[in-house]
């Protein structure tokens, strides 16, 4: 049924129907309104069977997630920037156990300087642990996806994260078609583990395991990324057939069929590029874009198809490999291979910095003519950048960065619109 | 309290003959049903405390419960000398996460069993003092907090032993280790540090909170046999020698570790809703000199001239819990 709703509460109400039996709650913005909204179904009824426990850390979310799924029950969490990061070391756990536990990611920047407004840096600080990663473009998506997410999990033994921007998605009040629960149902199986704790059958699981084992096991986690390559198509095509709308896959291309200029992107930010893109077709130029759904695994195989007819590539990221500079570029170079053509990596909306379609279309104007560096920065102030080096060549003593930029900026609301 | 009310105290001699008891009295380990939980070939050391605890305390949890036991396990000894894959010691539901999670995964673990239903399956955390005490504290604090279903036995050798005997929050003070070393103006571990994870695990009013050693077997039994009979946050803390990290022949761990109960250095006490309810009273008290000198991580204490300034100190310690848990015998508080 469609309903206008908050980002959070629709991925709340699709995981409810997704029948999580064990779901632990720890509150960090963006994400905090899902959990609450999940925790009100337990409480009052809606959300039957299902264990609602409100833990100590973020690690500890993990961990209660960990307990539970390897004691066979469906298990949910939810988390963002430094929560990730402070339950990593569970994260990587729970990949190599194989464990099929769904996470949402309200996608946040990560300090310092603290900040809680949107970019990916935090699920790609934790894009090799042996998750599978799947980004929404659109609330909808972030929805659709949980329940792609559960299947796609149980199916493989291996755990999904779901990554949602934060606020630009799960703050966002948006027309979402929430599925009824038979639908959900007909999708979705009752979950059937690998391995069980049962105490007619005992089995030890998370032994020791030394240098004659430990690599065919990490192997195999790759082993079932690959295969997701071809489950995530079959899911998505299945969910398409049974709810009537394209969510999820690996990648997808817009106006992409005559295009020399490509614009890669992932997340709610595809949303601008299209409309940026529709603009810049309007003045006659041959712009389209690819966005990434499946990062974790990353097709590689269709991102070539995808890309390799092309003259340049932009790929727009919001995270930052720093030393290096972007991290799905990484990918996307990888995917083309042998094939030459024009390559730009754009960093942009580092903590929520905006990313409008003026300052797209002045970026696109500029990779047409071919303008842009290997590496560029959306909308950076070098004003500001520079005062704060001459600062340092200045004194040695020069403060903190952060606040010694702030105050230069004097007064000003944070610019997250 | 569980002691036996029977006198039958042999000097001489450190363990008891289940033929001098009833049928009922009689310990886990006699019975020819007891389930061997962890089983024999793991690859603990010759005379390892905790594979002694750990032994006792699952089939002890075994019997109490119909053998409806999982046991959730933090990284440490225990958790490497009973699995080197592709073998297992453990004979029951084992579950290995990480270092600084095992209650909490034991928490997920036990409401997994509420949601499936299945109320008779009793779940136990176990980890070693490092494992609690330090890294594992947060989320043992947190499982206490929830009252989750859980049994946590914290087996207390008093250091890191499975990285090679560093010290932990447990490691009492002068105590060699790796990071407390034997050198300098004050050898050993240093004084006034440290935390008391039963008395903090009281101040959650946790349902059930018991100390128990493995110089006392029948006495741990009956505290674990206790614990799987209440529901919530239960903790018992078992104070089990290593003889690698402290210096000690293996055939002596019983004996060590019952002078640590006999000099007051380690009480052996029960709490109920963070309210203390019994407690072992010492019938024969050494001085902690008995416990300290078989001990190589306590030789710099008895060089050519004895360090009688820190054996007083240590002397002190356990003359305080004498006191403060009523261990006197006739002591009444």
């Amino acid at each position: 049924m469609l309903k206008q709703m908050e980002g959070s509460l629709a991925v709340a109400q699709t995981v409810a129907l997704c029948r999580p039996e064990v779901i632990c709650a720890y509150p960090i913005t963006p994400q905090t309104h899902i959990v609450e909204g999940l925790g009100e179904m337990v409480k009052d009824g809606q959300l039957k069977n299902c264990e609602f426990i409100n833990v100590e850390s973020e690690f500890a979310a993990l961990s209660v997630a960990i307990g539970a799924s390897a004691a066979g029950a469906r298990s949910y969490t939810a988390t963002a920037s430094q929560g990730i990061l402070f339950m990593a070391e569970a994260v990587y756990n729970a990949a190599g156990l194989g464990l099929p536990i769904v996470m949402t990611i309200g996608n946040r920047a990560i300090g310092a300087p603290i900040n809680i407004w949107n970019d990916h840096s935090d699920s790609m600080a934790l894009r090799d642990a042996g998750w599978i990663q799947l980004f929404a473009e659109t609330n909808q998506e972030a929805a659709d996806l949980h329940i792609q997410a559960f299947r796609l999990a149980e199916e493989l033994s291996c755990p999904v994260m779901v990554c949602v921007d934060g606020f630009i998605l799960t703050h966002a009040y948006d027309r979402v078609d929430i599925p009824d629960q038979a639908e959900v149902d007909a999708y979705l199986p009752p979950f059937e583990p690998v391995q069980v704790m049962d105490c007619s059958e005992p089995v030890s699981i998370g032994a020791m395991v030394g240098p004659e084992a430990f690599f065919e096991v990490r192997y195999l986690q790759h082993h079932k990324q690959q295969r997701a390559l071809e489950l995530i198509p079959q899911l998505a095509a299945e969910f398409e057939q049974r709810f009537g709308r394209d969510s999820g896959g690996l990648i997808r291309s817009y106006r992409c069929d005559d295009a020399e200029t490509i614009v890669v992107a992932l997340g709610s930010l595809v949303g601008t590029v299209k409309d940026a893109v529709d603009e810049a077709r309007a003045g006659g130029h041959r712009i389209g874009v690819v966005s990434i759904c499946s990062f974790r695994p990353f097709p590689l195989k269709e991102m070539r198809a995808a890309l390799g007819r092309a003259k340049r590539v932009v790929v727009l990221e919001k995270c930052m490999a720093v030393g290096i500079g972007g991290i799905v570029s990484d990918g996307v170079r990888k995917s083309l291979s042998g094939i030459q053509l024009k390559g730009y990596t754009v960093i942009a909306g580092l903590g929520g910095r905006a990313i409008t379609r003026q300052s797209l279309l002045a970026l696109f104007g500029r990779a047409l003519r071919d303008e842009l560096d290997e590496l560029n920065f959306l909308d950076l102030d070098w004003d500001i950048v520079n005062r704060e080096l001459a600062r340092g060549r200045q004194q040695r003593r020069a403060g903190p960065t952060a606040e010694n930029i702030l105050r230069d900026l004097g007064q000003v609301a944070a610019r997250i619109a | 309290m569980s002691m036996q009310p029977v006198k039958f105290y042999q000097t001489g001699t450190f363990t008891v003959g289940n033929r001098l008891l009833g049928g009922h009295q009689r310990t886990v380990q006699a019975n020819m049903r007891r389930t061997n939980s962890l089983n024999s070939g793991h690859r603990a050391c010759q005379g390892c405390g905790e594979a002694l605890g750990a032994r006792y305390a699952i089939d002890a949890a075994m019997q109490a419960t119909g053998n409806q036991v999982m046991a959730v396990n933090a990284t440490g000894c225990l958790e490497v000398f009973s699995t080197p894959y592709p073998e297992t010691s453990w004979q029951i539901p084992w579950l290995h996460s990480l270092f600084g999670n095992a209650a909490a995964v034991a928490s997920g673990v036990a409401a997994a069993m509420r949601v499936k239903g299945k109320r008779g399956v009793k779940v136990i955390a176990q980890g070693g003092d490092g494992g609690t005490t330090d890294i594992g504290f947060g989320c043992l604090s947190g499982m206490f907090e929830r009252n989750d279903d859980v049994l946590y036995i914290c087996y207390d050798n008093e250091a890191y032993m499975n990285t090679g005997v560093q010290r932990s929050s447990a490691t009492p003070p002068a105590a060699r280790t790796a990071t407390t070393m034997a050198v300098g103006e004050h050898p050993g571990n240093v004084f006034g540090t440290g935390k008391n994870v039963p008395l903090i695990a009281m101040a959650h009013q946790i349902p059930y909170v018991a100390t128990a050693s493995v110089a006392n077997l029948r006495d741990l039994e009956v505290k674990v046999m206790r614990a799987m009979s209440i529901g919530g946050s239960r903790y018992i803390h078992i104070h089990v020698p290593c003889p690698l990290g402290w210096g000690s022949a293996p055939a002596d761990t019983i004996r060590i570790a019952r002078l640590a109960v006999e000099s007051g250095l380690f009480p052996l006490f029960e709490a109920e809703d963070g309210e203390i309810t019994g407690r072992y009273q010492l019938r024969r008290r050494v001085p902690v000199e008995e416990y300290l000198k078989p001990q190589r991580r306590f030789a710099h204490l008895f060089g050519k001239v004895p360090d009688v300034h820190t054996i007083a100190a240590i002397q002190a310690i356990a003359d305080r819990n004498v006191r403060r848990f009523g261990l006197a015998t006739g002591s009444t508080s």
